[in-house]
Formats: structure tokens, C-alpha cells, sequence
């Protein structure tokens, strides 16, 4: 799976960084930024738990 | 006889009930709630003050229309649904500056984009070991009292967020008995108008000044930083920074501090919860969030106006009609939330809205999460014999605030 951040729609709340920290990042000004395009196992599950609690749609998931 | 009388305790209909409706006991939604969930989830309900709007109660159509950019957040709108409001209280949000909760779209967007840099949770990890000297320093204050019971909301749930926010706003905290008085009249809705009015203009005030001085003598303190920023994007807005300076030192501090107050009862009214997060402090941020979904603080802020006729839930909801996402019907919601009275610190409550949903959930979410697990650890830790120095029932709750919490919590150890 591939992970996808849009990065114009973030509104910064860090539910993503709080729930995968492998995977997510916040800039200096608040907005996702990625560790990890190809999140495996554990960072998997915690991806998915991110795209699903993100409160602006900003993050989606990409099955290959 | 045999005959079995069955009391009904619901009313068949919701007429004659304003809503939000208080709340009876902390450890219960009120009873009108889980009937107008299942039966009318989205429906024209009376408020209180006597206007109306749209009440929506299930989580999944209240997440749907919090993401939903068709609603506006600008409380300067006709209907914009206040309980409790008059006519003084509209006009005074017609004439003030707006803040980031009342704006919406690209403006929203760039204030948000302006401030949230502030709050990331790196930047609110570095700031954890010094909220754990103010957690511990109100502690042994604390535990030097030789006076028993101990008011924990004027000890302990108010200094904290008090001094945490203070700190980070540079916000003197020597004046945390002016504007904590301030919130709590402006925030009560038993306030009468004409004192409300009066502690929002002495709190703006206060705000005004001390954002004037900042203006030349800059300090390592967001407000400065804010100042800073906004002048190298061009000219300074004085009236926007006190509308910001005012919704982050009253949301800031009066929030966490209900909260903490909560949460307290909570934990020791559920000795076995309370045992299970002590025999293992991993288990402290699950906690908070359940503690978050149970209580949930603050249920209406979540209210918005329809900009366009809206189709959800096999309703249309038309033009410029009030919309109440209510925040503690969705966070009881049994079809998310299993058996939503029992409180279950083990549940994996993430996914609750008492920090809202879309592009204005809380600015401040992190912050609280943080300040929480620190009192909530660190308190049971360092007094393990703490208890409630009244009965439940005789601890006075905010019942008919739009922040619910406690006026004063008794406890002793
Ligand atoms: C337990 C504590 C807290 C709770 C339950 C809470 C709850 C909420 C809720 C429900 C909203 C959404 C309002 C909406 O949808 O229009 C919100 C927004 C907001 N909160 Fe909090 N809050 C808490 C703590 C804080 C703290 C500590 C701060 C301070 C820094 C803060 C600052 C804000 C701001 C600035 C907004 C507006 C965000 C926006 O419109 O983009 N909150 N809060
Ligand atoms: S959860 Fe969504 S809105 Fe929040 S920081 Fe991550 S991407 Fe941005």
C-alpha cells in the first residue's frame, strides 16, 4: 500500500503524527509531511488508523 | 392485582423541551437524547432562549456535516444557533472582530495555517517537562495543606491550564484571578447580558493592552511571535490579534481545567478503571480519550449554519438554518460507541468529536491530551488515597453551561 497526504486540505491537528509517528510528521508550520511512502506491518495499521481519524480527508490510501 | 405500572420517564415528545438539555447526573446523557437519536436523528428541535434549529445526534451524519464545507462556522449569520442568546449578544458578535472558530473557508484556512505551527506535537512534547514542574509544584501546594477538604478546582484543575496557557501566550500569570472571573461570567449562561458584556470588554481590553505593549516590546511568547508574523505579511490587524488572543486564553484554560475536574470524578467513581490505569501509566492516554468521549465537555460549540440546502440523512436541511452538531449524542452514540454509558478507559475511544471534527477541530487538542495524562498520572501517583469528600450528588456540576465541569470539587486523602 501507498500512502497519500494532500498536504492543501491538512488543518494541522496531528491526529496522524499522534497515531503513527513512523509514518507522519508535522513541518514547522503544522502541516503533514511523510516518512514513509510504503508504510509495512505495524506502520500499515497505524496509516489506515490515520486516514480514517484525520478530521480533513487530507490522507488516503493507495492499494498496489 | 398483579397489575405491573410501568413509569415512563421519557417524554412521548420533545415539544415542550429546550435543548441542550442539562445534564442530570455526570455518569448519564440526558434521557431526551437516546429517544430523539433513534427515532428523529436529525430534526427541528426548540433551543434554549426560544429560537430553533436543526439537532443532529448521530455520530456519522454529525462527522459528515462537520467535515462539510457547505456549513458555515460565522456566528455573525441570522441563525446562527446560540441557546440562550439575545438579541444584545448577536449584535455584539456582529460588531467584533471574528476569530478562527467563527470563520470560515479560505480565511479559516489562513489563520489557522498561521497559528498552528504553535501547537504541532513536537513543539507540545517539548514543552512536557516543564508542565510536569507545574503539575508537580500544585501538587505539593497540595499536599502542605493542612485544611481538609480541599477544593481540587481551585488547586489544582484551574492553575494548571491557568499557568500552562499563560506561559505559552505570554500572558502574566500574576493575573489569573482577573481574567479567570472574566471567562467564567462570560462563558455561564445565567450571566444576565449587561455583565457578560461588561467581562468581555474588560477581558478585550486587558488582551488589547497587553498586545499594544507587545507590539514594541516584543517577548519569547506566541502572542509576540503572532505579532511578528502578521507584521511581515503586511499590516498589523489589532482587532483580529485580541480576537485570537481572547479565544486562545479562555479556550485554553477553562476547557482542560473542567476536564481535569471530570475526570477526577470519573476515575474515582470507577475504583476498577482507576486501579487498571495505575497498575500500568501505558494505559493513561487511552484513558484521557475515553475520558474525553464520556464527558464531552463542550457539545455545542459544534454549531453551524447551513449555506445552501443540504440533503443528509434523508432530510433536506435549507438555506440558512441552524445547525447543532451535538457533540456528547454522537459520543454516546451505541452504534459507534458500545454500551455508551459504561465508562471503559480500555475501549479505544480515538475516534470520538469532543475536540470536534473538519477544519476547526480543536487547535488546542494536543495541548489538552498532553496536560491530562501528566495531571492524571501524577496526581493518583502522588496522592493514592485521594477521594471525594462529598457524595457524587452534592458536587456542584456546571449542568446548564455550554462547558460542562465542576464549580468545586471537595476531595481529601
Ligand atoms: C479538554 C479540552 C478541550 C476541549 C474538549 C475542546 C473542544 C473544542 C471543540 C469541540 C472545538 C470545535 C469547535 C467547532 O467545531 O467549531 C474546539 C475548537 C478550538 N479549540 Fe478547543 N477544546 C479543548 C482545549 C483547548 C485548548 C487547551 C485550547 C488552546 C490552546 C483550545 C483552543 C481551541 C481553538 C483555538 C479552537 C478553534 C479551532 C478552529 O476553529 O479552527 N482548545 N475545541
Ligand atoms: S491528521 Fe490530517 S489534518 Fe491532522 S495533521 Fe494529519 S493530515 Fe493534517
Amino acid at each position: 500500500m501507498r500512502i497519500k497526504a494532500d498536504t492543501g486540505v491538512c488543518v494541522g491537528s496531528g491526529q496522524c503524527v499522534l497515531t503513527g509517528p513512523a509514518v507522519f510528521d508535522q513541518d514547522d508550520d503544522g502541516i503533514v509531511t511523510l516518512l514513509v511512502d510504503h508504510p509495512e506491518g505495524e506502520a500499515a495499521d497505524q496509516a489506515r488508523d490515520a486516514v480514517s481519524l484525520c478530521p480533513s480527508q487530507a490522507l488516503s490510501i493507495i492499494e498496489d | 392485582m398483579g397489575m405491573i405500572i410501568v413509569t415512563e420517564t421519557v417524554p412521548a415528545t420533545t415539544d415542550d423541551v429546550a435543548f441542550p438539555v442539562a445534564r442530570g447526573c455526570p455518569f448519564a446523557e440526558p434521557a431526551e437524547y437516546s429517544q430523539v437519536r433513534e427515532q428523529t436523528p436529525i430534526s427541528k428541535v426548540r433551543l434554549q432562549g426560544g429560537t430553533e434549529a436543526w439537532w443532529v445526534s448521530q455520530y456519522a451524519e454529525g462527522r459528515a456535516i462537520l467535515a462539510d464545507r457547505r456549513f458555515s462556522s460565522d456566528r455573525r449569520r441570522d441563525n446562527f444557533p446560540i441557546p440562550g442568546a439575545d438579541k444584545q449578544l448577536r449584535e455584539r458578535f456582529r460588531r467584533q472582530a471574528p476569530s478562527l472558530i467563527g470563520m470560515d473557508g479560505a480565511e479559516h484556512a489562513a489563520e489557522r495555517r498561521a497559528l498552528i505551527g504553535e501547537f504541532t506535537v513536537k513543539r507540545l512534547a517539548a514543552l512536557q517537562p516543564r508542565i510536569q514542574q507545574i503539575v508537580d509544584g500544585f501538587i505539593d501546594d497540595l499536599l502542605a495543606t493542612r485544611q481538609h477538604p480541599v477544593d481540587l478546582v481551585r488547586t489544582l484543575s484551574l492553575p494548571v491550564p491557568s499557568l500552562v496557557i499563560c506561559e505559552l501566550l505570554g500572558v502574566p500569570y500574576a493575573d489569573h484571578d482577573f481574567f479567570q472571573s472574566r471567562t467564567a461570567l462570560l462563558i455561564s449562561r445565567r450571566t444576565p447580558e449587561p455583565e457578560r458584556a461588561r467581562a468581555v470588554d474588560e477581558l478585550r481590553g486587558y488582551l488589547g493592552e497587553l498586545i499594544t505593549r507587545k507590539e514594541s516590546e516584543p517577548g519569547d511568547d506566541l502572542f509576540s511571535r503572532q505579532i511578528a508574523r502578521r507584521r511581515e505579511q503586511g499590516a498589523l490587524d489589532h482587532p483580529g490579534l485580541v480576537s485570537m488572543a481572547f479565544l486562545l486564553l479562555a479556550a485554553g484554560h477553562e476547557t482542560t481545567a473542567n476536564m481535569i475536574s471530570l475526570g477526577v470524578i470519573g476515575l474515582l467513581n470507577h475504583p476498577e478503571q482507576l486501579a487498571a490505569l495505575r497498575a500500568d501509566p501505558r494505559r493513561t492516554p487511552m484513558a484521557v480519550e475515553e475520558l474525553l468521549r464520556y464527558f464531552t465537555i463542550v457539545e455545542t460549540a459544534t454549531s453551524r449554519v447551513a449555506t445552501e440546502d443540504v440533503e443528509i440523512g434523508g432530510v433536506t436541511i435549507p438555506a440558512d438554518d441552524g445547525v447543532i452538531v451535538s457533540g456528547l449524542s454522537a459520543n454516546w452514540d451505541p452504534s459507534v460507541f458500545a454500551a455508551p454509558a459504561d465508562l471503559d478507559i480500555e475501549r479505544g475511544a480515538r475516534h470520538h468529536i469532543a475536540f470536534g471534527y473538519g477544519p476547526h477541530q480543536c487547535l488546542g487538542q494536543n495541548l489538552a491530551r498532553l496536560e491530562l495524562q501528566i495531571v492524571f498520572d501524577t496526581l493518583f501517583r502522588r496522592v493514592p488515597t485521594l477521594r471525594l469528600a462529598v457524595p457524587v450528588d452534592e458536587i456542584k456540576l456546571k449542568s446548564d453551561a455550554p462547558i460542562y465541569g465542576a464549580y468545586e470539587l471537595p476531595v481529601t486523602w
